[in-house]
């Protein structure tokens, strides 16, 4: 079969139940054995304002939202007005005509208009007339993909019959049906068609992924403050906690948060939080305190456009410094960006397990373009059992040779960790420097001896932590004329530029970094080394990852493509930034968002 | 440094909870706020690894260092949150927070107010000697109105909190007001506290010689006298009470509510035991579910 690879994206009013057709139309991929990506462009309200929906399918996995749109369905006037230019060439455009007096013009594509009034007169509540728009225009989409309807009714009976009842299921199906039929008689189809392939497939978005992953790593607490794009965690925290016994605790602020989760670990749990830029820097003096007591929590934060309250609703790679920087002083921690949906469910238990083992604060740094997107995935790939190790931490008395120490002095600068209500071991735990056995170093008029002694013994656990963090991935030809580098969320999208200008004659390889920090300067350094003219593509003006790499290993990129306008990348933006930097034109190339909403 | 755990034998006493010595200033009145909570952590009776004494950053909340308990001195003003995590995590364990007026009502006011909302199973003890001890005698968010310190040099002119009317309001369940000095009735109060099922919340007066000056504890064996027939089962008239302002200062326990359930009651995830104790994961049975649901 040849490649299947097709966008098909949906407009419309928030409250027009967009996110409902994103998701029935995933599942029925899901179910068809397709893979879909999904992008969703929304503004911060909750009525009124615009959300277009870019949902690519495609016969093998895909991890970006591509380039061109095959299909627009648009749920309101203003959609179509915004949205009719989007559409590719050839593609097909479907509409409500009861939204406009004149038809929308264009005649290089199919347009599809729907007399909804009079395929939904049969329905007496207005309110239900209104909301079962979405199904029928979905049903027309349907058939031009040439995909089975009944899929769509059984989702509508499992989303609906038992919530809401008979009646609203008959509404759904009578306009999927006037809507299918009309379309299988006056439009024509696309040339391929949905076609079955094994496995079927789950769908999933960001924030589930890692709260599952959470889930798996053994999470027992987790608490929140509501914060775009991060709220997705607590949803699925808070919808599984009873089943999967977790404990959820919505709190009064992100302050109380990340205290609340230092409790909890302190008390034994794996316990973690999300939240975006702001909640984060409220964090921030209690990450510290983590690393000062050495009690290991996870604290994801999912990134949105800033600087302040910025852009909710919209993305960047823009907080990589704070969390560099989050909290005075020095101390271990480490700062990890997952690269896909799915190995957002994967890094969550690696990085339990590094922290409980160097007992020390871990950071995910997430965007909303990873956390809200949806992907699929096969179901028998997910490993709900990740290995659990604890670290050296005490939960029962056992033989005592000598007095317990919370904070001994050792070569690994690990310190055996006991968990209150453990007999023989009560201590306490300091935010203030202290020596070996808890007790203040500040208090003793700084004793400069001893607090060198705990600073350096704290210390020597990031020469631990960084020897089991990989190295930055390598993909493609070793000499390669161009090097794409990039972090986090964005490997899905360059890869795919890599592979558009590698089939355009440009020999161009990828290096992608996931482990943020610490970094292994040598072994870095080593992988750098493949580099052709190396490009850093990153979602923010400053360069923050370039400066970051620079100050770290001295590697200094030839050129920059950056994004900041809240949208994320196309692999076009990218492979044309390449081709502009390669002839010379220009050492940053920034580049232009066609689709606005 | 904190001493060796030595193992209690016998019934505990309050020696078994002492720890290094404190380093207040002679004649502080958090003395006296520590040897009543010895005394009541020996009462209880149960093992000193049953207690987690946490608090935030001040004077006062050096305490956890002085008493042989778990403890966690954590950052200022975050003692609630963080005691909560605790407690939820394993609510087997007795814990007491403490702190200062300005840990607990200036920057820690917003954790203050919602953890008497939730109703967390904690003993709360703030000892109040409105002002700012370690950082060496501001105004606190209790210094009275007219008060010149470093930082009002010509007078406060903000009104004080009323802590106890404000922890009547925002929902805790026992509620009480108590004085360095007076040692047994604060001793009481503490045991009860800690019996009581729910947030328990004592104000306690603790005189700061250092910055009030010597006269502090004459001017408060003036002011204070016990608060007498009345009913703590009554709100409103506990609130009453609580909102008199005048030269007398009432103490005693101004409201006991003991039908309302705590947090950790409330919590069903708990009836399998304490979080920390359960066992850690997900079967695949229930990763199937989770799986279903997205297909
Ligand atoms: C975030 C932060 N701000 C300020 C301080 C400085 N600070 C330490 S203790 C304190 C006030 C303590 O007052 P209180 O809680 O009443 O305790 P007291 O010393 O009076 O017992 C302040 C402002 C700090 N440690 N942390
Ligand atoms: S400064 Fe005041 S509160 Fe602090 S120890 Fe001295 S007397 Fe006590
Ligand atoms: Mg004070």
């Amino acid at each position: 079969m040849a490649k299947y690879d097709f966008v098909v994206a949906v407009g419309g009013a928030p409250g027009q139940g967009i996110e409902t057709l994103g998701k029935s139309l995933g599942q029925i991929c899901a179910r068809y054995g397709l893979y879909v990506y999904t992008y969703s462009a929304y503004q911060s309200l909750i009525r009124g304002g615009h959300t277009f929906l870019t949902i690519r399918i495609s016969s093998e996995p895909v991890a970006n939202h591509g380039d061109e749109i095959d299909l627009i369905i648009a749920l309101d006037k203003n959609s179509i007005e915004k949205h009719l230019p989007n559409v590719r060439p050839g593609g097909a455009f479907i509409y409500n005509s009861d939204d406009v007096k004149q038809a929308p013009e264009r005649d290089d594509i199919q347009l599809c208009p729907i007399p909804y009034k009079k395929f939904s007169s049969g329905i007496e509540d207005r309110k239900l007339q209104r909301t079962c728009l979405n199904t029928c225009l979905l049903s027309v989409a349907l058939n031009l993909v040439g995909a089975d309807l009944n899929l769509l009714k059984d989702i509508i009976i499992g989303a609906l019959l038992k919530r809401k009842g008979q009646e609203v299921v008959d509404a759904n199906f009578s306009v999927a049906d006037a809507g299918f039929d009309h379309a299988a008689e006056n439009f024509t189809k696309f040339d391929t068609a949905f076609e079955k392939q094994e496995p079927a497939l789950a769908f999933v978005d960001g924030n589930s992924a890692m709260a599952m992953g959470g889930a798996a790593a053994g999470v027992k607490f987790y608490a929140a403050y509501p914060m775009s794009p991060s709220t997705g965690v607590l949803h699925w925290m808070a919808a599984n906690a009873r089943n999967l016994n977790i404990m959820v605790r919505q709190c009064e602020d992100e302050i109380s948060v990340i205290n609340m989760v230092i409790g909890a670990a302190h008390a034994g749990c794996r316990a973690m939080c999300a939240t975006s830029g702001g909640g984060f820097a409220l964090m921030s003096e209690a990450i510290g305190s983590a690393a000062m007591m050495e009690i290991p929590i996870v604290v994801i934060n999912v990134q949105r456009g800033g600087p302040s309250t910025g852009l909710p609703t919209k993305t960047e790679q823009g907080d990589l410094w704070q969390l560099l920087g989050a909290s005075q002083g020095d101390f271990p921690k480490i700062i990890v960006a997952p690269t896909s949906i799915m190995d957002g469910f994967d890094t969550i238990p690696e990085l339990f397990n590094l922290v409980d083992k160097y007992q020390c604060p871990g950071m995910v740094l997430s965007d909303l373009t990873l956390s809200m997107g949806f992907a699929t995935f096969d179901p028998d790939t997910i490993n709900w059992q990740p290995e659990i190790d604890r670290g050296e931490m005490i939960t029962e008395l056992g033989p005592m040779e000598e007095e317990y120490l919370r904070y001994q002095i050792t070569d690994s600068g690990i310190s055996p960790r006991a968990i209150p209500g453990v007999p023989g071991h009560v201590h306490v735990v300091a935010t203030d420097d202290h020596d070996e056995d808890g007790g203040l170093i500040s208090d003793e008029y700084t004793n400069p001896h001893k607090r060198r002694d705990i600073m350096e013994k704290r210390q020597r656990k990031m020469e631990g932590i960084v020897k089991h963090l990989p190295p930055p991935t390598f993909e493609g030809p070793e000499d390669a004329d161009v090097t794409l580098i990039g972090w986090g969320s964005t490997h899905g999208v360059i890869s795919e530029a890599v592979q558009m200008l590698n089939d355009d004659g440009i020999v161009t390889n990828h290096i992608h970094f996931k482990w943020l920090y610490p970094i292994d300067e040598d072994v870095v350094n080593e992988v750098l080394a493949n580099s052709g003219r190396s490009i850093i593509v990153e979602c923010n003006y400053t360069g923050q990852f370039a400066r970051f790499l620079r100050g770290e290993t001295g590697f200094n990129a030839d050129g920059h493509i950056r994004k900041y306008d809240g949208e994320p990348f196309m692999p076009h933006h990218i492979a044309d930034g390449a081709r502009e930097l390669l002839i010379g034109k220009t050492e940053l190339y920034v580049p232009y968002q066609e689709i606005v909403v | 440094m904190a001493k060796k755990e030595r193992p209690i034998k016998g019934a505990p006493t309050a020696k078994d909870y002492r720890s290094v010595n404190p380093d207040w200033c002679p004649g502080c009145g958090d003395f006296g706020v520590l040897a009543a909570l010895q005394t009541a952590y020996a009462e209880l009776g149960r093992g000193s690894h049953d207690h987690l004494t946490v608090s935030g950053i001040g004077c006062s909340s050096n305490l956890p260092g002085f008493v042989r308990t778990y403890g966690m001195h954590t950052l200022h003003g975050r003692s609630l949150a963080v005691a909560t995590g605790a407690k939820m995590a394993n609510h087997e364990l007795n814990v007491v927070v403490t702190g200062g007026d300005g840990d607990g009502y200036g920057i820690g006011g917003n954790h203050f107010i919602h953890t008497m909302r939730k109703n967390v199973d904690l003993l709360y003890i703030v000892m109040n000697n409105e002002t700012y001890g370690l950082t060496v005698g501001q105004a606190s968010p209790t210094t009275v109105v007219g008060e010149t310190s470093k930082s009002t040099p010509f007078g406060n002119i903000e009104t004080p909190l009323n802590p106890v009317a404000m922890a009547i309001v925002a929902g805790a369940t026992y509620v009480a007001r108590a004085y360095s000095s007076e040692r047994k009735q604060l001793t009481e109060l503490m045991i009860n506290g800690m019996h009581h099922k729910g947030f328990a919340f004592i104000d306690v007066i603790s005189p700061c010689i250092t910055w009030k000056g010597d006269e502090i504890f004459d001017y408060w064996k003036e002011r204070v006298n016990f608060l007498e027939n009345h009913d703590t089962s009554d709100k409103a008239a506990a609130l009453e009470q609580a909102v008199k302002t005048g030269h007398d200062t009432q103490l005693g326990l101004f409201y006991h509510d003991t039908s309302s359930q705590s947090l950790d009651q409330m919590e069903p995830v708990l009836e399998a035991g304490p979080m920390a104790h359960q066992s850690l994961g997900i079967t695949p049975e229930q990763g199937s579910a989770i799986i279903k649901r997205m297909m």
